[in-house]
Parts: structure tokens; C-alpha cells; sequence
């Protein structure tokens, strides 16, 4: 996929060396190999607030975090039926991922719209963590077909198939790109930026509303999350 | 009379083609949208969710991971009955939900809004949504799934007539800028605005504009249908693509819906249906047949009438 003049595309292990993170550059295309595991909110309520003990040995198991509820059933046999994967908005698990990342040394987190350029100067740089993006959003096919197998299902009935902890091996899982940098530079808001630039003359010959809403900004470099 | 298995079988049968299969008329859109688009990453991205479509349709699995939270709008003729009536037919609806979600599989995305309880298959309290239309005349039955996304894209405001079409566009530009970035909104979409009704009625409105027109498809009033064009031009201007990147396309279409509202108000609200515009439609006969289609045909001149009585257009009754 992609014509020659596209972005840069690497092939990334789900427990990589400190050498290929910092080669990684905003905008690169990432495709990985390994174990990846699914956790947000239920994962880490469990794990960080209730102190449940983890049920795999991380990272030497894997040191990738993605933000995902899988398309996928267990079978009565106890098999497993994973369709497609995608990746859940991460910003609204800021509150736990510091002290996730420093308890399972997690290198990679996996989701959807990034975290702020704060949230990456303030724990992932320190930790020597990247941000991956999935593409789109909504390549769940394509991911779905970079998972080899389903390892195991973690906490299914404590948390129900959305939220437990999926452990699949990706074999060229992706396409992911890549949203933090080793400075902690932030690929959405270095768009933004170059966005911005223009937004003052598309909204010219617009008003605002004559009923304000408490909390209102009409600064348009504002941001929903964080 | 209208077969209760033949409802089952057929709801099973769209809850899984809206998963898996990108609607033709959104897939031309964004093929358009694709050739156009010069930003580096946002046309990468265009090409790979054009690449992720023919994957789902190969390997008969969901688009995205995300399978949104299936809800089902039915349509009736004046004449329909339902073997079983009315809560046979909802009961067979919430079972298909829950079966395909095992089968195909979808995301189990339904939970409690305190408790978060899961039962693994899309089926609670109040889920999956069921909505009624009825067209005048005829026997037939239409189910149409739609399985939108829940979480990003979409919002309301109490605007007045004094906002005029300026206030109109700044609260659409405020959201489509606000939810773009970072492409929370699963951007490029067909963004659906409603106007007018009641808070209530503006929402939905606004979300079947979204889910239940297609892309290419315009107001029956000819004036509504230039603000169409010209909000659509308007999103498109930002310089925003898909993934909130540097880009050409945030909106594939815009469809707007209004209704009568109070005389102080023009309330609005604005929807954005993702990248994996998940709808599917099947109308089923009295005899079993059924037909799949794409467009819900959802907005006939029966749905936007005006009057207290409705007179049956000549030669309207066959076509519906």
C-alpha cells in the first residue's frame, strides 16, 4: 500500500529497544510484531485503583498498550472469534496512564487521537514511550488481519468482553502511525497548528450565538480533550 | 400479513451487512474524496480506509472495531400487520441484535450508563433504539439498521431567528473544528443538521439527516438544498482532512433536515456519521420477499408533510 512518495513505513517490535524508538519520526507509518495486550478504563481501574495483581508478566511479556475493545466473541468451546480492532479515544485515560506506564513499563501506547504534548513531555519521554495512532479511524479490517491469534482473555468475567484484557500476537499488524516523538513533540497538534492559520477566514462572515453558553471559548486553538 | 421468521432472519442477515459493508453511495463519495485530497497523511489515510473496505467485504468482518450501537428504524405501509403484532416484532429485533453481535461478531458496546453491566450483546435497557415510520397506502415492511458511532461529533444549541444563517454556520463550523481535531469525529462524514422541531425532535432529526439520507441526495426544498451545497463547500474549506490532519475533506456530504418549531426558536444540531457509515435497508412483503437496498428512502413527502390531511399523490402509493 502506498506509492513511493507516501510516508516512511517501519516495521516495529511490540518490545522494542530504546535504538528504534528514538528513530521513530512524527507521520511515520508502523507496522508491528508481538504480543500486544488491551487495556483502558475496566483494565486499569482494576488493576491500579482495586490493586488486582496482573495476569501477565509485563513488559517482558509485551510492552504495548492498546486502546481497544475488539469485534470479538468467545466461542462456547472457549475459542476465540476476533473480527475487526480498532482504537478507543486515549485522552480520557490520562488519569491512570502515568502510573501505568511506570508499573508495566509499557513502550508503546496504542490509540485513537494521541494524548496532549503535556502528557507526552510529562510520562512518556521520561519512560522513553511513543504514541502510536490507528489509522482513519476505523482500518479494523486491516488490523483484524494482523492478528495472528488470541492469546488469552484476561478478567472476562470481571469486566465483561469490552473491557477485559485481550492478548493477541500481531504479525505486520497496521497500519499505525506514529503521534509522539522521543521529545515529545505531538503530530495532532503540529496539525492543528497548521490549521489554524486558516480558520479565521473560513469563519468570516459568521456570528456567534446571541445565547452564550457558560464555559464558551471562541479561541480555536482550544482543544475538546485534555 | 408479515412473517415473524422472515423479520428475524432478514434483521440478522443487515445487522451484519452494515458491519461489514461500506454503502455504495458513501463509498463513490469518498472515492471522489480520495482522488482530490493532496494533504500527504490525510490522503494516506483515505487510501487506507478505501483498502479497509475491500478487507471487510474479503474476509466478511467489521469495518472498524468500533461497530457503534445498532439501533433500527422500521417503516410500514398503511396496510401492514405482523404476524405476532407489534411485540412479537421487537422482540425478534432485539434477538438479531444479539445474535449477530455473537455471530458476525460485533463489539458488545451496550452497557449500563452507572453500573457498566455488559450482557455481551448490544441488548439492555432501551437498546437497541426502536423508531416507527408509517407511508400511507400498501403492505410492507422496512427494516433498516443503522450502527453509528456514540461518542464524538455530534451536539446541539438553542439558536433564535435573530442568528439568522451566520449563527447558523459558525455553530456548524464550532463543531465540525471542535470534533475534527485529532479526527475524533471519524472524519470525512456525512454530516447531518437538524433545525427547528423541539430540543428533542432537533436531535433526531439532525441524526436520521446524517443516517437515513444518502450521499448525493438533496431537500426536497430547493432552498434547503443550496444551504446543503453551500454548508458542504463550507467544511470543506477548513483545511481539515480525515484524522484532523492537513486536508480537503472533512464532510462527504451534508443533509439537512428541519421541522416546525416554536416561533421564538431555530434550534440546531449537527451529526457526524463516521468513515464506516454503517446502514442497512431490506423491505419484506407479505409473500416473504425481500429486497436489500442501501437507501433507507427514509424522507418521502409523507415524512416532511406540511398540512393536517395528506392526500395520496397520484401513481405515489406503488412507489413509496
Amino acid at each position: 500500500m502506498g506509492p513511493s512518495s507516501g510516508p516512511r513505513e517501519i516495521r516495529l517490535s511490540t518490545t522494542p529497544d530504546k535504538a528504534d524508538l528514538d528513530a521513530l519520526e512524527l507521520g511515520d507509518i508502523v507496522w508491528l510484531d508481538g504480543l500486544i495486550y488491551t487495556a483502558r478504563e475496566g483494565v486499569y481501574m482494576r488493576a491500579l485503583d482495586e490493586g488486582a495483581p496482573l495476569p501477565i508478566d509485563l513488559p517482558a511479556a509485551s510492552a504495548a498498550n492498546f486502546h481497544c475493545s475488539p469485534a470479538a466473541n468467545i466461542r462456547d468451546d472457549g475459542s476465540f472469534d476476533l473480527g475487526a480492532v480498532t482504537a478507543t479515544a486515549s485522552f480520557r485515560f490520562a488519569k491512570w496512564l502515568p502510573r501505568w506506564i511506570e508499573t508495566t513499563g509499557a513502550r508503546l501506547i496504542i490509540g485513537k487521537g494521541g494524548m496532549s504534548s503535556k502528557d507526552y513531555k510529562d510520562y512518556f519521554v521520561p519512560n522513553g514511550a511513543i504514541y502510536l495512532s490507528t489509522v482513519g479511524y476505523g482500518t479494523g479490517a486491516l488490523l483484524g488481519r494482523g492478528v495472528e491469534t488470541v492469546e488469552a482473555v484476561h478478567w472476562r468475567d470481571e469486566l465483561g468482553l469490552a473491557q477485559a484484557m485481550w492478548v493477541i500476537r500481531a504479525n505486520r499488524m497496521g497500519p499505525f502511525i506514529v503521534a509522539s516523538d522521543r521529545t515529545g513533540a505531538c503530530l495532532f497538534e503540529r496539525e492543528n497548528a497548521k490549521i489554524a492559520a486558516n480558520l479565521e477566514k473560513v469563519y468570516e462572515g459568521t456570528k456567534p450565538a446571541v445565547l452564550k453558553r457558560l464555559g464558551e471559548t471562541d479561541d480555536r486553538s482550544d482543544e475538546m480533550i485534555g | 400479513m408479515i412473517p415473524i421468521d422472515v423479520i428475524e432472519s432478514t434483521a440478522n442477515k443487515l445487522m451484519a451487512k452494515a458491519a461489514i459493508e461500506i454503502p455504495d453511495d458513501y463509498l463513490t463519495g469518498l472515492k471522489k474524496a480520495a482522488d482530490s485530497e493532496d494533504g500527504d497523511l490525510s490522503s494516506y489515510v483515505l487510501r487506507a480506509m478505501l483498502d479497509n473496505y475491500v478487507a471487510a467485504k474479503e474476509d466478511g468482518r467489521a469495518m472498524c472495531g468500533d461497530t457503534g450501537t445498532p439501533r433500527w428504524y422500521v417503516k410500514m405501509g398503511n396496510e401492514t400487520t405482523i404476524e405476532g403484532g407489534p411485540i412479537a416484532l421487537e422482540a425478534a429485533l432485539r434477538r438479531a441484535t444479539a445474535d449477530a453481535t455473537a455471530n458476525v461478531p460485533l463489539r458488545p458496546n451496550r452497557v449500563h450508563p452507572l453500573w457498566r453491566t455488559d450482557h455481551d450483546n448490544n441488548v439492555g435497557i432501551g437498546a437497541p433504539e426502536i423508531e416507527y415510520g408509517y407511508e400511507p397506502g400498501d403492505e410492507w415492511i422496512d427494516l433498516i439498521t443503522v450502527h453509528k458511532g456514540g461518542l464524538f461529533g455530534t451536539d446541539y444549541r438553542m439558536l433564535f431567528p435573530s442568528d439568522g444563517i451566520e449563527g447558523i454556520k459558525r455553530f456548524y463550523l464550532d463543531s465540525l473544528v471542535a470534533f475534527g481535531k485529532r479526527g475524533l469525529a471519524c472524519q470525512p462524514a456525512i454530516i447531518g443538521i437538524g433545525l427547528g422541531g423541539t430540543k428533542d425532535s432537533c436531535m433526531v432529526l439532525g441524526k436520521r439527516a446524517a443516517c437515513l439520507r444518502t450521499v448525493g441526495d438533496r431537500n426536497s426544498d430547493p432552498r434547503i438544498a443550496t444551504l446543503e451545497d453551500e454548508l458542504k463547500e463550507l467544511g470543506n474549506s477548513i483545511g481539515m482532512g480525515a484524522m484532523g490532519f492537513v486536508g480537503k475533506h472533512m464532510v462527504i456530504d451534508c443533509n439537512i433536515e428541519v421541522g416546525y418549531c416554536h416561533t421564538g426558536g431555530m434550534q440546531m444540531s449537527v451529526h457526524a456519521f463516521c468513515l464506516s457509515s454503517r446502514r442497512a435497508v431490506a423491505r419484506i412483503f407479505p409473500d416473504g420477499r425481500v429486497e436489500h437496498r442501501t437507501d433507507p428512502d427514509w424522507f418521502t413527502p409523507y415524512q416532511r408533510r406540511e398540512t393536517v390531511e395528506w392526500d395520496l399523490p397520484a401513481g405515489h402509493a406503488k412507489s413509496a
